[in-house]
């Protein structure tokens, strides 16, 4: 996963709100077996118009998408962020995504940055004209004209965004705690462990 | 004296098996339900990096996503081959994986195949109090028999095989009660359509929802499950019911369910997983059951629910402009007219299935509505689907089957079918749909199709007239 610090770049002003995971990717182009190729398929439906924000050629490649409220929300499908990733994408900036949707994206190297509804009404502005600058760092988002915003972001996320780490590897340090725990339930509850009787 | 706890907070506590110091905590995964769509990347992963799957044990494989619902063997007993070459790729990597990392699997043929959500359940493989995940958004369904349950992406599933936990931050605790007794033609999926239309499809998010109250209480296990399923329409990742006496007697006897000492252990513990007296939500919705009627949406998004004496909503009766942006899309999308009664609305395709409503009880509810009558004229395309080979054995044994054929409706193979539009099950562009399922997103169904999401008996009233249908008409 490549590690994220600072993006600059265009951002798409696409601003609509409940944005579900089937508009990212309709579910044609989830029958694939690789993680590969999906910026194709990406807002397929809304790329079938040719005036469509995504082909424009100043948004081509852009790193950052704006969006509105429960960006993501539906399918759990990867293919999602996968989609993005494909297209370009290494930050979306929205006032709220769904659960599943933001931690997909933090896994794919993807930062889904939370901005209260005014910061991305200014944001949708400036990107129509100008670049927008995204510090994971510093979780500063600022302009060319001196707008500047900050945003949390929960700090184990962060670390693996910046650092571009593999979850799978930090967990299996865990790994006497795990086995601790299964011990413990096979004693406590053994009806834990499926039989066939 | 312990402090009061939320039904979430002890199943919770009960799973953490490391806390960091930012709050995050490692979660132990007590069942992995995984099938043929989301989890082909995460084997590869598993093989690129040389990891096992920790738990093969505690893990049940079952394809259902892409599967067509047409019949699955020939009349000599052949399995049949799919013909679409990246669903028959999709199938052969489960097959593959399944037993190269030593799963359990449920074959495409098997008398026990089926959508995932109600396998699980029906082999007594979900159990209450314990963590339940798939790589499907969906998995919330297992909430209704008081598992904590949620959908997670293929990174995940991936980790969940690799190490049988997962790093979570606690959700926040959000209560959903419902008192009173349901009208005539009133189901579990018009309870959830109604929840949904008032908490919004994001008035859950980063919560788990418990669904509390006397409505709820008298509901099946079936309703149950119908109702946490749709806990991820109003953006709660899972949903919870506690489970009690009636759970109990669902589980009992299921092939994976406890046994003998086991089973007594296991209810005592159930049983005390109940939300204590005091322990307080982050925030409570009451709804009074009185005010809910056989529902249906009118738009592209699960929030947009109305009665279905209703009419379609105009974008300036919502107060946020961006809602009113989002509505005026959603009818153009729909072909609706603000103003138009959804009585009036015509309907040229009926899906009866979907991991929300493919039991037998759905199965039973429609055929009740169906019994001696025939689907209109207008109806091209009218399929029910059950939701396993065994709730399709069962209604056979009942001759649910025979009704719904009469009626001029296609009886299919199990499996997700027309609710995602992945298979060959699909709506056309620009057709209606009266659909059981529990997404109307545009393209769900297929691109260009349009969705009305309702109940079984509701579908099964829309196919009689051949427009949406107030059920109450249909019925004593």
């Amino acid at each position: 996963m490549a590690p994220i610090e600072k993006i600059e770049g265009r951002a798409i002003p696409f601003g609509l709100k409940n944005v579900d995971t089937d508009v990212i990717i309709p579910a044609k182009w989830l029958k694939t077996i690789s993680r590969e190729g999906l910026g194709k398929g990406a807002f397929e439906t809304l790329r079938a118009d040719p005036n469509n924000l995504f082909d424009q050629p100043e948004y081509r490649q852009a790193p950052i998408l704006i969006a509105g409220d429960n960006f993501g929300c539906g399918s759990s499908r990867e293919h999602a962020a996968w989609a993005l990733g494909d297209l370009g994408i290494r930050v979306v900036i929205a006032p709220s995504y769904s659960d599943i949707f933001s931690g997909n994206a933090v896994k794919n190297g993807i930062l889904p940055v939370v901005l209260p509804q005014s910061a991305i009404d200014r944001l949708m502005e400036v990107a129509a004209t100008d670049p927008i600058h995204v510090d994971l760092d510093t979780q500063t988002v600022t302009t060319p004209f001196q707008d500047r915003f900050t945003f949390e972001i929960d700090p184990f996320r962060k670390m693996c965004l910046l650092n571009g780490l593999d979850e799978i590897s930090l967990t299996e340090k865990s790994d006497a705690a795990i086995a601790a725990h299964e011990q413990m339930i096979a004693k406590t509850q053994p009806w834990l462990t499926p039989t066939l009787a | 004296m312990t402090r009061p706890r939320t039904l979430y907070e002890k199943i919770w506590d009960a799973h953490v098996v490391e806390q960091r110091s930012d709050g995050t905590c490692l979660i132990f995964i007590d069942r992995h339900l995984v099938h043929e769509v989301t989890s082909p990347q995460a084997f590869a992963g598993l093989r690129a990096s040389g990891r096992t799957v920790r738990r093969p044990d505690l893990t049940l494989a079952v394809p259902d996503h892409n599967l067509p619902t047409t019949a699955r063997k020939d009349a000599a007993g052949n399995r049949l081959p799919i013909a679409d070459v990246e669903s028959a790729a999709q199938l052969a990597a489960l097959e593959t994986n399944a037993p190269d990392f030593g799963i359990r699997y449920i074959d495409a043929t098997a008398a026990e195949q089926g959508i995932v959500h109600v396998v699980g359940p029906e082999q007594g493989f979900s159990l209450p109090g314990t963590t339940i995940v798939c790589g499907d958004s969906h998995t919330a369904c297992h909430g209704g028999i008081g598992a904590l349950a949620f959908g997670i992406g293929t990174s995940e599933v991936e980790h969940v095989l690799a190490t049988q936990t997962l790093l979570l931050q606690p959700a926040k605790t959000m209560e959903v009660r419902v008192e009173g007794e349901v009208g005539p033609g009133v189901t579990a999926k018009d309870i959830i359509l109604h929840i949904t239309g008032t908490i919004g499809a994001a008035g859950g998010t980063g919560h788990v929802i418990e669904y509390t109250g006397s409505t709820i209480r008298a509901l099946s296990v079936e309703g149950r499950l119908t109702v946490s399923n749709m806990a991820i329409e109003g953006g709660a990742r899972a949903g919870l019911i506690a489970p009690d006496t009636t759970t109990f007697a669902y589980l009992k006897g299921r092939p994976y369910a406890p046994k003998g000492a086991d089973w007594d252990a296991a209810i005592a513990y159930w049983t005390s997983l109940a939300t204590d007296p005091g322990a307080t939500y982050d925030k409570t919705v009451v709804i009074d059951a009185a005010e809910i009627a056989p529902s249906v949406t009118w738009g592209t998004s699960p929030e947009d629910v109305v009665p279905i004496t209703g009419t379609v909503p105009a974008p300036d009766s919502f107060a946020d402009p961006s809602k009113q942006a989002a509505v005026a899309k959603s009818l153009a999308y729909m072909g609706l007219e603000p103003g138009t009664r959804m009585q009036d609305v015509p309907i040229e395709n009926i899906f009866i299935g979907s991991c929300t409503n493919s039991r037998i009880e759905d199965l039973r509810a429609a055929a009740a509505v169906l019994k001696g009558r025939h689907k209109a004229a207008n109806v091209k395309w009218a399929i029910v689907v059950p939701g396993s080979g065994l709730v399709k054995a069962q209604a056979e044994a009942e001759g649910l089957d025979r009704i719904f054929t009469d009626a001029g409706l296609e009886w299919r193979e199990p499996g997700c079918s027309a609710c995602l539009g992945m298979n060959p099950d699909k709506v056309p562009a620009g057709e209606r749909c009266a659909s059981t399922s529990n997404r109307n997103f545009v393209g769900r169904q297929g691109p260009g199709s349009r969705t009305h999401l309702v109940s079984p008996a509701m579908a099964a009233a829309a196919a009689v007239t051949g427009r949406l249908t107030d059920v109450r008409e249909l019925i004593d």
